[in-house]
């Protein structure tokens, strides 16, 4: 296999890179401050709607109608692209969705391509690809754009570069463009910047590049939510568009659209409506690109589709709400996930994606992401098409610990053992107490082997002085 | 071997091998609602997003517009051909943009501001919607000149999102306006102005 889909070659399980991360008080802070502010906003935004469950409610099922019938969707959506004028190509996984995007922009004349940012083209490593058939990719998104000058990954669905506070952003815009040597740190200068640093590339591409938020089966139209209008104008200017899109990405109708025009915005930048949203259909002569060709992406979204319970997470529609609310993303950040999707969603939707991969390496990346989670359901909570993030992750746990013995599967075994008979059980209790011995602020820190496998990764609350059951005959016996 | 295209498809029919039931969709929420008079609940809405917005009476439009231009400051206008003769007003040099005779890129990045009207407004959430019809022109007319002015008559103005796609045609290339152009990419704070125009001004007629 040459490149290596969904995660980035050589990245270190969750547990190991997490610890890296917590140690960056710089990033611990900028994620604190990020978070905590759309949260509220997004509360705010939701709290606007009084039928936003009755929205998620009919989100979900919109979603799971077009899984269930998932073949018949997309051949509908081919016929009706293809009649429009545009031209639909099928990608089995990254290798051959990479080659065909390459092969296009060549026929195209062009050794540069703008791009809108989109998960999809990350996913594949579509940069890396361009880069070496020699075609340079440029991100213009602003957050993409502060990744890509600064050689850095995402940590973000929605804002790849969440990890980087506004000095850092000046610091990266002045060492990489020219001409703006007195930038200041604030951000309307900083978007200025960026502004005056891309329009000669809008005006001159020839060749375009973006992702899909949505597609409409019935009609073939394509739909791109953005806020910044660098979508607009890639979608616009160029003469050739090429658009990268899961399979997954279907609605049935243009009505459907109408559940997540609202549902999307809100859970996302918690605005009432982003400030942009494209929609074209095939190709409208006198208005826009000449040549438009759809990619149509599986890279391992029909092997998710076959897990009963695992297929509900290609219902996300990459609003990133999940990854806002929870508390472990905060403190690790997104490149952790060693994936272009973190959080909660990339927990569930990494492993599944990549599964079946011959990189030792990758495969044990995949099986720890499953563990990154205390289980709190926030995220399904906030879940704008309400994906049940906890019960997948426990689902995809079950699979990863699977004929291995992990410290969490023989710690499990072994309280099952004692909890069955109520001997057992007091006098684990009592041997129990001399971890209070070891322990120091109510906490046990490192615990001897075998233990050691559990205190790995978490602290132990020292056991109370004495146990509930002792407290009780005490009392009230 | 096998065209992807049917290795894609073999493999979604596999994967649905348990036939998932067929599923009901509920559409519980609300289609329209009642949220009081539209016109000033979309003038609130829009000034929201800090774009400039005032309501003016049918008679009074071209001067409206005359005086918008000139608080702007703007010399160079484009168009579209199609907008109505009396909108072009003043001592400003109007470009029209035509199908037959459309201006080039240059142009339109050089303009000072772009004129339109639009096809449908969304009162709860402060959108206009242009559809590449009447009076609004191609996508690239309202992209490239940094200030938009855009003309929006009551009965555009709908109360909610479904109603607005209900009136909607797919197929036209569709553009959803909400507000300036902004980015949320720095720390997740909103700022105005980026790739697209940086100063969006909303007249409502009626």
């Amino acid at each position: 296999m040459g490149r290596n889909p969904v995660t980035w070659l050589g990245s270190p399980t969750f547990p190991n890179a997490a610890r890296d991360a917590l140690s960056d008080v710089q990033l611990r802070g900028n994620l604190a401050h990020a978070t905590t502010t759309i949260r509220t906003k997004r509360a705010a935004a939701v709290a606007e709607l009084p039928d936003w469950q009755r929205l998620r409610e009919s989100g979900q099922a919109i979603k799971d109608e077009v899984l269930s019938n998932l073949d018949s969707y997309l051949e509908r959506l081919e016929a009706a692209v293809t009649a429009r004028g545009g031209i639909v190509h099928w990608a089995r996984d990254a290798a051959e969705a990479n080659e065909i995007v390459l092969r296009l922009v060549k026929e195209a004349g062009a050794s540069e391509v703008v791009k809108v940012k989109s998960m999809a083209t990350a996913e594949i490593g579509l940069n890396e690809a361009l880069e070496e058939g020699g075609v340079s990719a440029i991100e213009t998104d602003l957050a993409e754009l502060i990744v890509q000058l600064g050689d850095d990954r995402p940590s973000h669905i929605l804002v790849p570069a969440i990890h980087r506070n506004r000095s850092e952003i000046r610091d990266i815009f002045r060492s990489r463009m020219s001409g703006v040597e007195d930038l200041s740190d604030t951000p309307a200068e900083l978007a200025e910047a960026a502004r005056a640093h891309l329009r000669r590339k809008f005006l001159s591409a020839k060749v375009a590049i973006s992702g899909a938020n949505f597609a409409v089966a019935d009609t073939g139209s394509v739909v791109v939510v953005e806020s910044e209008g660098n979508g607009r104008m890639c979608l616009t200017l160029p003469e050739t568009l090429i658009t990268v899109m899961g399979i997954e990405k279907l609605v049935p109708t243009w009505s459907d659209l109408e559940v997540f025009l609202q549902l999307l915005p809100r859970s996302s930048t918690a605005e009432r409506m982003n400030p942009y949203t494209s929609v074209w259909t095939g190709v409208t002569p006198g208005d826009g690109p000449r040549k438009f060709h759809l990619v149509l992406l599986d890279n391992g979204r029909t092997q998710t589709l076959a897990d009963r319970v695992g297929r509900q997470a290609l219902r996300c529609i990459r609003c990133s709400a999940c990854l806002n609310v929870c508390p472990v993303y905060e403190r690790t950040g997104g490149q952790a996930y060693g994936s272009v999707y973190p959080g909660p969603i990339g927990a569930i939707l990494t492993p599944q994606l990549g599964a079946g991969t011959d990189d030792p390496q990758t495969a044990a990346l995949l099986k720890s992401l499953p563990f990154a989670s205390s289980l709190c359901g926030a995220c399904y909570e906030v879940c704008p098409v309400r994906i049940d993030i906890p019960s997948v992750l426990v689902h995809l746990r079950g699979k990863a610990v699977e004929g291995t013995h992990t410290p969490e599967s023989v710690a499990m075994a072994a309280a099952s053992w004692v909890m069955q008979s109520p001997a057992r059980f007091r006098l684990a209790q009592r041997a129990a107490s001399v971890l209070r011995l070891i322990s120091r602020r109510g906490k046990v820190k490192r615990l001897p082997w075998p233990g050691s496998k559990w205190t790995d990764s978490r602290d132990l609350p020292a056991p109370a002085a004495e146990t509930f059951s002792a407290w009780w005959r005490r009392t009230r016996g | 071997m096998a065209d992807a295209r049917s290795v894609i498809l073999g493999r979604i029919r596999a994967a649905l091998a348990d036939r998932p039931g067929p599923v009901t969709v509920p559409r519980e929420y609300d289609r329209v609602r009642d949220l009081g008079d539209v016109l000033t609940l979309f003038e609130k809405q829009v000034a929201d997003y800090r774009a400039v917005v005032r309501r003016v009476a049918e008679s009074a439009l071209p001067a409206e517009i005359e005086s918008s231009l000139t608080a702007h400051g703007v010399r160079v206008m484009v168009t579209p051909a199609d907008v109505p003769t009396w909108w072009r007003v003043g001592q400003f040099v109007w470009s029209l943009d035509a199908p037959m005779s459309p201006l080039p890129n240059a142009a339109l990045d050089r303009a000072d501001g772009v004129l339109t009207g639009c096809a449908v407004a969304i009162a709860q959430t402060g959108t206009i919607v242009l559809d590449a019809g009447y009076a609004q022109g191609r996508r690239a007319l309202t992209l490239l000149p940094d200030y938009h002015l855009c003309v929006v008559h009551a009965d555009q103005v709908v109360a909610t999102v479904p109603e607005a796609l209900a009136r909607l045609e797919s197929t036209r290339p569709l553009t959803f306006i909400s507000g300036p152009s902004a980015t949320s990419d720095i720390e997740l704070d909103r700022v105005e102005g980026v790739h697209g125009p940086r100063n969006l001004e909303v007249l409502i007629v009626g």
